[in-house]
């Protein structure tokens, strides 16, 4: 599945609910099933800086493309990257850098998370952006 | 059981945003150590100032500046009252807590030497920390800790052992804002004093909660934040005796606080505008003054009456729930729970919490040094006031006990 359409189906499930509890209910499902990142990545330079919780993201380049693993301390926390990864996972690093991210205001996350949580989900966005442009120097170098 | 002399139907009355819903829910409001609500009649006194009264202070001709200046100045007198300061004039009105703190802090600069030593507690907020290291880097004075127990509680052996002909300022925080628990600040200004050393006690937590005799208490200096007892942001106080008011130098310069100024030489105003520089927060001031009658309309003894109760009744109820550990849990404290649940972390509950209305604060509370005791990220605090009633602390738990069910 592309970018778009694992977006589109995101934003799909998030309308099925009610409220806003159902939807972090949800989020909390997602942030057990995140592909967890190996403890020997659990490292400092591994831990995303603007996050209030702490989050930790390593990826590895697999055939052209990204595998995201994360893991974070706040189980809410695990729900978002949960949602980040699953988007961005299994992508070829120039489509990871030339994707929107315009489902999370679909959703209405960003304005159903505290301000400093908002400001988390920018921060790692940014970092997986980073991870991508790090991969796709080393595809085209 | 929950009997108390307070018509909470008509103090909440007076609260128009304790009425208002947030994500759909009726709003609980449990983070008053954070920032307390602001009741009508506060609300109306700084509103009338601004439609009756508007002008600057002090020195005006007209008629306006001098009924201005009369309010700002009743509002002085009303904290001095309240705090029974010997006098007026030691009443430094600041900006809040953090203000004052640094104003003493920035005036013990010239006071002090290299080899000198100052002493704060292991449990202060950063406000009371930060403008003290700031002024060991200038001077090459050293900082002590006095340490705490895992209750929460100062370790006064410890103390003793600390103080010493070298010590010259202790600060402490007369009630701990990341727990709640009060300190036996007593015993710590009449230990100091017997060295020679100057106590400045932060008080921006106690205020809400009792009423501090600073000439009782014997600290030299005394601060708070007028937000912490329903007044408005941006204005607080700064009480020192006058003998060590005389002694330090004038923060800020500008207005208000100068007698003489030619540009070879300025000669500073009296105490207390030698600290005021600039036009002040009048509007603020006289919310000040508002928020202390209505404080006191309600009584003291009736507030802290009524927020024991709730403290009581939250904590039985809280340590009923498996994995869930209260921080700074020991008898002499004010109406504040921090609190963590076993694996779980205080941003997922207090995010939880929120969407079911409840405001509680989550975080280290500006206290990491208290976090690094415990190694914690932070911890769920829930802090009570007077206008809490015992159907918001049964929603509280009742929240508390669903978050803790989703994210297990």
């Amino acid at each position: 599945m592309n970018i778009a359409a694992q977006q589109a189906e995101i934003v799909s499930e998030f309308a099925m609910f009610d409220d806003w509890m159902q939807r972090y209910e949800y989020m909390i499902e997602l942030g057990k099933s995140l592909p967890l990142i190996a403890s020997e990545y659990k490292t400092d330079d591994h831990i995303i800086k603007g996050c209030q919780s702490k989050v930790w993201v390593h990826a590895d380049l697999d055939n052209n493309k990204i595998a995201f693993t994360a893991d974070s301390d706040a189980i809410i926390t695990k729900g978002i990257i949960a949602i980040l990864i699953r988007v961005f996972s299994n992508q070829h690093p120039k489509d990871i850098l030339a994707a929107d991210t315009a489902f999370i205001d679909e959703i209405g996350l960003k304005e159903h998370l505290s301000p400093t949580r908002a400001n988390g989900l920018v921060s790692m966005i940014k970092q997986l952006k980073m991870y991508a442009i790090a991969y796709q120097t080393q595809l085209t170098s | 059981m929950f009997d108390t002399s307070l018509d909470l139907v008509q103090i909440r009355n007076d609260f128009p945003i304790l009425h208002r819903k947030v994500n759909g829910q009726p709003l609980v409001y449990l983070d008053n150590a954070a920032t307390s609500q602001t009741p009508l009649p506060v609300i109306d006194a700084i509103s009338n100032y601004y439609k009756h009264t508007n002008a600057n202070i002090h020195r005006g001709v007209h008629a306006l500046s001098q009924e201005a200046t009369d309010q700002y100045e009743a509002a002085r007198q009303k904290i001095q009252q309240h705090f029974n300061a010997k006098h007026a004039h030691e009443i430094i009105l600041t900006s809040g807590t953090t203000h004052a703190i640094n104003l003493v802090a920035n005036g013990f600069a010239s006071l002090l030497k290299q080899g000198d030593e100052l002493i704060v507690s292991a449990l202060e907020h950063h406000a009371n920390i930060v403008p003290w290291q700031m002024l060991c880097q200038r001077t090459g004075a050293t900082l002590k800790v006095i340490p705490m127990t895992d209750a929460g509680i100062l370790d006064m052996d410890a103390f003793d052992q600390l103080v010493n002909a070298h010590t010259k300022v202790v600060f402490v925080n007369h009630v701990s804002n990341a727990l709640g628990v009060i300190n036996p600040i007593e015993q710590i200004i009449e230990k100091a004093h017997a060295v020679g050393a100057a106590v400045l006690i932060d008080g921006a937590q106690a205020t809400p909660h009792l009423i501090p005799d600073v000439q009782a208490l014997n600290a030299d200096f005394y601060t708070t934040s007028a937000h912490k007892i329903c007044g408005p942001t941006g204005i607080g106080m700064l009480y020192g005796k006058e003998e060590w008011l005389r002694k330090l130098p004038p923060y800020q310069g500008g207005g208000e606080m100068i007698d003489q100024v030619t540009f070879e030489k300025t000669t500073y105003a009296d105490l207390p505008h030698k600290f005021e520089a600039g036009t002040p927060n009048i509007a603020g001031g006289v919310g000040f003054g508002a928020a202390i009658d209505y404080m006191n309309g309600i009584g003291f003894e009736t507030i802290a009456a009524h927020e024991n109760d709730l403290l009581q009744h939250a904590t039985e109820k809280l340590n009923k729930i498996e994995g869930l550990r209260i921080y700074g849990d020991v008898q002499n404290k004010v109406a504040v729970i921090s609190f963590n649940v076993d694996g779980l972390h205080p941003y997922d509950i207090g995010t939880l919490l929120d969407k079911m209305g409840i405001a509680v604060r989550t975080g280290h509370h500006c206290c990491q040094p208290i976090m690094d005791f415990y190694q914690i990220p932070g911890t769920v605090r829930a802090s009570f006031a007077f206008y809490n009633t015992h159907e918001e602390v049964e929603r509280f738990i009742t929240g508390v006990e669903k978050a803790v069910s989703m994210l297990r």
